[in-house]
Order: C-alpha cells, then sequence, then structure tokens
C-alpha cells in the first residue's frame, strides 16, 4: 500500500485518498470560463437544475403513482391531486418543469448556433446536446402517456405508428413496441419503465459526456476569439484580474450562473403556482378509450414544429420530411463549410439564414396547433418546404461566407 | 514475455471475447422476446357481431383486439364495392376504425356521407376509399366470416380470403 501521512483536516484526509484538491482544481477553480460572455451563457446551468428539480418532484409522484392500464389515471388525477399532501405541487412543477426545460434547450441550441460554437473542437459539445435534446425528447414522451388520459392514448397511438414506416407496413414492428395491438397495459408499464429509469441513466452519463466535451475547448465567447487559456489563467492567477480574459468557474463565474437560476427560479415558481394550466392538457384530464379519438391530437408545443413538418403531405414524402427533420441539425457542425467562429451578425447571409430558421420553426410551432384545413394547409406545406431547403442553403450560404 | 505467453494470451482473449459475444446475442434475443405481445394478449380471440339490427346510413362502432370497428349499413343509393360485404340483399361496409394514416378513429358524418379524420384532415367514402388528405391506403378490412346474419372478426372465411387475394385489402 502506498505510505499515508496523518491528515490535519477532514478535507486532507479525503484529498491523500480521493486526490479531491486536483479534481476541485481541474473542474471548478481552475476551469476558466472568458469574461466577454453574457447571461445566455448560464442557460446550461439553468439546464441542470431544471433537470435536478424535475428528478426531485418526479421522485415525490413515484411514491404514489400506479403503472397499470386500470389505476393510473386515479391514482394521478384522484390520489395526487387530492389526498396526498402537496401532491398538486409536485405534479404542478413536474409539469411546468417539463415543458420549460424544452423552452431553455431552444434557447440553449440557438445560442449555440448565433456565436457558431458548435465549430471546430466544439463538435462533441454539439453532438452530445443534441443526444441530450433526443433524450428529453424521448422522456417527456414516455412521461406523457403515464396519466393514461385521452392525449396519453391517442397520442401514444400516433406516435407508435410512425415505427410502421409508411408503405413497409412493418405493423410487427409497430405491435412488438406496444407489447399489444394497440396502446394498453404493457405499452403503460414498458413506457413506465423507460420514463423513470432507463432515459433518465441515459440524461445523467450525457449530461457527464456534455460538461466533460466543454473542458478542453472551453466555452465559446461574444466574439468567437480564440482566447489564449493558459496566459489568461496565469495573468488572473498573478493578481491581474482585470487585465486577464478570464475568470474561474467556480466561485466567480457560478455566483453569476447562480444570479441568472435565482431570476429564472423566480418566474419557474410563479408559472408553477399561479399559471401551471398552459402545462396541463385539459383533453389528458378524460381517461383514455380506444374508442374515441379527441377531435383534434397536437403534442405539447415543443413537438409542434416537427409534428407540423409531417402533417402536410401525404405519408411517405411526410414520414421521409420528418425524419431529415429530426436528424438535420445533428449535421450543423459538418453543413456549416465556414471556418468563421464568430456571432450571426458578422457573419452576412448566415444571419439571414439564422433568423428566416428561428421565423420558420414559430411558423411552424403555430400551424401545428391549428386544425389542418384550407389555408392553413397551404400555409403549413410552404413552412415545412422551407425549412427542408435551410439545409441545402446553409452549405451554399457558408461556402461563400468571407473568411474573417 | 516469451513468444508463447503471448500466443497464449491472445487465445485467452479470444475464447472470453468469443463467449461474451454469445452470451450477448442470447441476451438481445431474450430481450427482444421480453418486450414481445404475451401469449394472452395474441389470443385475445374472436369478436361476433350481429347484423341483424344494423340500420342505414348509421355508424356501429364495435371492438377487436382492442380496436374499433366499423359497420355502417349502405343505403341503396351508395355506390356498390367489392369491398362490401353482402348479406341477402344488404350490403354492409365493415372496416378497422383505424385511419390509415397514423391511426386516429375518423368520425362518420351521415349528411356528407363520409369519413372524416381530424387528425390531419383525411377522408375516406363509405367502401373505405381514401378521397382526401394524406392517407395512402383504403380503412383495412379485418379478418372475417360470415354466419348467417352474424360475423366472426379475427377469423378468415372464403369471402374474406378472395378480398385479400384480391388485394382490396392487407
Ligand atoms: C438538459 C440538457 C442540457 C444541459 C444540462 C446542458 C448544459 C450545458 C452547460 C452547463 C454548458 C456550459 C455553459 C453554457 O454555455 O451555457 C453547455 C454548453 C453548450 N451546450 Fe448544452 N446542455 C444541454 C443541452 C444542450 C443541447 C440540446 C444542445 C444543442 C444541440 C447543447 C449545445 C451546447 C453547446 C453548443 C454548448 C457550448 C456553448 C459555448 O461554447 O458557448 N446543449 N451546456
Ligand atoms: S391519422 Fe388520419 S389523417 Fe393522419
Amino acid at each position: 500500500m502506498a505510505k499515508f501521512e496523518k491528515a490535519n483536516s477532514v478535507n486532507e484526509w479525503l484529498d491523500q485518498r480521493l486526490a479531491v484538491e486536483t479534481l476541485k482544481r481541474v473542474l471548478s477553480t481552475e476551469y476558466w470560463i472568458p469574461k466577454d460572455i453574457n447571461f445566455l451563457w448560464a442557460m446550461g446551468m439553468v439546464l441542470a437544475a431544471t433537470f435536478g428539480v424535475l428528478l426531485i418532484s418526479g421522485i415525490f409522484l413515484l411514491m404514489y403513482y400506479k403503472p397499470d392500464a386500470n389505476l393510473a389515471f386515479d391514482s394521478v388525477n384522484y390520489v395526487i391531486m387530492s389526498e396526498v399532501g402537496y401532491g398538486w405541487l409536485w405534479r404542478h412543477i413536474h409539469g411546468v418543469g417539463a415543458s420549460v426545460v424544452f423552452l431553455i434547450i431552444y434557447i440553449h441550441m440557438f445560442t449555440g448556433i448565433y456565436y457558431g460554437s458548435y465549430k471546430k473542437g466544439r463538435e462533441l459539445i454539439w453532438l452530445s446536446g443534441m443526444l441530450l435534446f433526443v433524450a428529453f425528447s424521448a422522456e417527456a414522451f414516455s412521461g406523457y402517456m403515464l396519466p393514461w388520459g385521452q392525449m396519453s392514448y391517442w397520442a401514444g397511438m400516433v406516435i407508435t405508428n410512425l415505427f410502421s414506416g409508411g408503405s413497409l407496413e412493418a405493423y410487427g414492428l409497430v405491435e412488438w413496441i406496444r407489447g399489444d395491438y394497440v396502446p394498453g397495459d404493457a405499452f403503460l408499464t414498458r413506457f413506465f419503465m423507460l420514463h423513470v429509469l432507463l432515459i433518465p441513466l441515459v440524461i445523467i452519463g450525457l449530461i457527464v459526456l456534455h460538461f466533460g466535451s466543454l473542458r478542453i475547448p472551453h466555452v465559446n465567447n461574444q466574439e468567437g476569439a480564440e482566447i489564449d487559456f493558459e496566459e489568461a489563467a496565469e495573468l488572473y492567477k498573478a493578481g491581474k484580474k482585470k487585465e486577464s480574459k478570464v475568470i474561474p468557474f467556480n466561485p466567480v463565474f457560478l455566483s453569476k450562473d447562480v444570479f441568472v437560476m435565482g431570476v429564472y427560479f423566480i418566474l419557474f415558481f410563479y408559472l408553477v403556482f399561479y399559471h401551471f394550466n398552459f402545462a396541463m392538457d385539459p383533453v389528458n384530464f378524460d381517461p383514455a378509450d380506444g374508442l374515441m379519438t379527441p377531435a383534434h391530437i397536437y403534442p405539447e408545443w415543443y413537438f409542434l414544429w416537427s409534428y407540423e413538418i409531417l402533417r402536410p403531405f401525404p405519408k411517405d414524402p411526410g414520414l421521409i420530411a420528418f425524419g431529415i427533420a429530426q436528424a438535420a441539425l445533428f449535421f450543423l457542425p459538418f453543413i456549416d463549410r465556414s471556418p468563421n467562429v464568430a456571432p450571426a451578425h458578422k457573419r452576412g447571409l448566415f444571419f439571414v439564414w439564422f433568423w428566416v430558421l428561428i421565423v420558420d420553426m414559430i411558423v411552424l410551432t403555430v400551424l401545428g396547433k391549428l386544425p389542418p384545413e384550407g389555408i392553413f394547409n397551404t400555409l403549413g406545406t410552404v413552412a415545412a418546404v422551407i425549412f427542408l431547403l435551410l439545409g441545402p442553403a446553409l452549405i451554399v450560404i457558408t461556402k461563400f461566407e468571407k473568411k474573417l | 514475455m516469451g513468444k508463447d505467453v503471448q500466443g497464449r494470451r491472445d487465445f485467452m482473449g479470444m475464447a472470453l471475447g468469443g463467449f461474451t459475444a454469445l452470451g450477448g446475442l442470447g441476451a438481445l434475443y431474450a430481450m427482444k422476446r421480453s418486450w414481445d405481445p404475451l401469449p394472452s394478449v395474441k389470443a385475445a380471440g374472436f369478436t361476433t357481431i350481429d347484423l341483424s339490427a344494423a340500420q342505414e346510413n348509421v355508424l356501429n362502432i364495435e371492438k377487436w383486439r382492442g380496436k374499433p370497428i366499423f359497420v355502417l349499413k349502405k343505403t341503396k343509393d351508395m355506390k356498390p364495392d367489392d369491398r362490401d360485404i353482402v348479406i341477402g340483399s344488404d350490403r354492409f361496409h365493415v372496416s378497422i376504425g383505424l385511419c390509415t394514416h397514423l391511426g386516429c378513429i375518423p368520425a362518420y358524418l351521415p349528411d356528407k356521407r363520409k369519413f372524416l379524420c381530424a387528425c390531419h384532415g383525411g377522408e375516406f367514402d363509405t367502401s373505405g376509399h381514401q378521397i382526401f388528405g394524406p392517407p395512402p391506403s383504403p380503412l383495412e378490412i379485418p379478418p372475417f366470416k360470415i354466419e348467417g346474419t352474424k360475423l366472426v372478426l379475427g377469423e378468415a372465411g372464403p369471402e374474406f380470403q378472395k378480398m385479400l387475394d384480391a388485394g382490396l385489402t392487407v
């Protein structure tokens, strides 16, 4: 065994056995963050905190929830909502959190796109981020099944039917996923497993990967400037904090993160206590009924844009368009051909492209909620085609972009 | 390190790798099977429906294997179709009431004499043929067998077999 000196403090004792001092230095007190960033760079930690809140509220919901097609609806809508002390609080926190986390994810993603934070050296940050987006989508969908209301059932029906692959008619695969001809008990219990165990484990692993992939390239900054982190760190450690371009993550940057989180959580709990209804679809307060489709089936707001890409086309082209839309953002680091790491407003046409993308996604989101009739159909087709064309357009635009 | 030692390590590595791969494949198969529908679900058998009480142009919805089944007695002026089930002088449209687009239940509009799917606006006529919107194929006909004025769903009788062979349903 290695030789151990007598430790003079708990910290020293731990350091001898776990190298906590080294860990602390590498992961926090000497993990350097550029000064030239704004509040949008706090969104990552806001996401991490929201995930924590979802986890805690979920643990309390789990104590009374019953994963059984006959019992699930009442265990949520009666037992948790009106019998369990403060059960409603956990449910509203969980529902609002699941909705708001997507808003923050979208802001976080578009911040990355605006500042070119997915480019050379930062590809893995982007890819792990997209995997997190997929995992969160699966987590939200599986969670939406659990109250076993009308929207749970019919969303489950429609989404699992996507796996028949249109004309491929892979109904065997669909029935395999459901464990039944239609969503039933087997379906509910397996999605329960996914929601409370498997996907959360995957998410935690992905968050570790996402953070790990940030450590070496460091976060980007408002100008996309390449910083000599070692030199800047030496300046900071030599006491020249003003001259240095960086600050340590802990405690300096973290305190700013915590401030933004504070503002965020005031808004968050305002929604939880006074405006939770937007996260609770009224249709889902009717128990699941396989013999009655609700008048309109639409997903939660954060899936509307991709749903609207599916809708205006015939079945097979619709599925293909949908598939492309889901996968397209993954490839961003590779279809952006420009070497410039700079904010969009310094990148000419890319700036236009960025805002067309945002506006188009908002238009798709709004249309996704409207009934598929008349003028909305036409608008939906146009917006979906624009979305699909934005990919090739980006290749061309960035190919001819002036090098800064 | 001697050469033969290296050779022995390689062998043990490959043997271990081989058995691990074998075990992994076995585990994958077991996992796949655990997700399969249970035998009790698959056996959830046959449903008999009586057509004698049906009224013209009124849609009845029955249940078979958890799915809604449309039963529509056609009026005399509705266009006959090879997909109709004929009993005596009556023609019936019987189909699985799930939209062939993504599986919502279309609603029947008796005045307009068509089915309308609210999910993405698909429409079907009274023979189940798609006439508008994203649905790529007609409403499916469940396997059936005619017994007098009764219909046994889940069993393929000669009339169903004929439709299947003619490619009128899947
Ligand atoms: C809940 C899931 C997520 C968590 C907890 C998370 C967390 C973080 C944190 C703490 C940071 C560093 C601080 C910051 O720049 O904001 C970060 C950076 C980043 N994340 Fe995420 N993230 C998540 C999802 C995503 C998604 C969906 C994407 C997009 C595909 C993404 C892409 C990025 C990028 C490109 C950066 C680098 C930003 C820069 O260098 O300026 N992340 N993330
Ligand atoms: S499910 Fe009927 S039109 Fe899409």
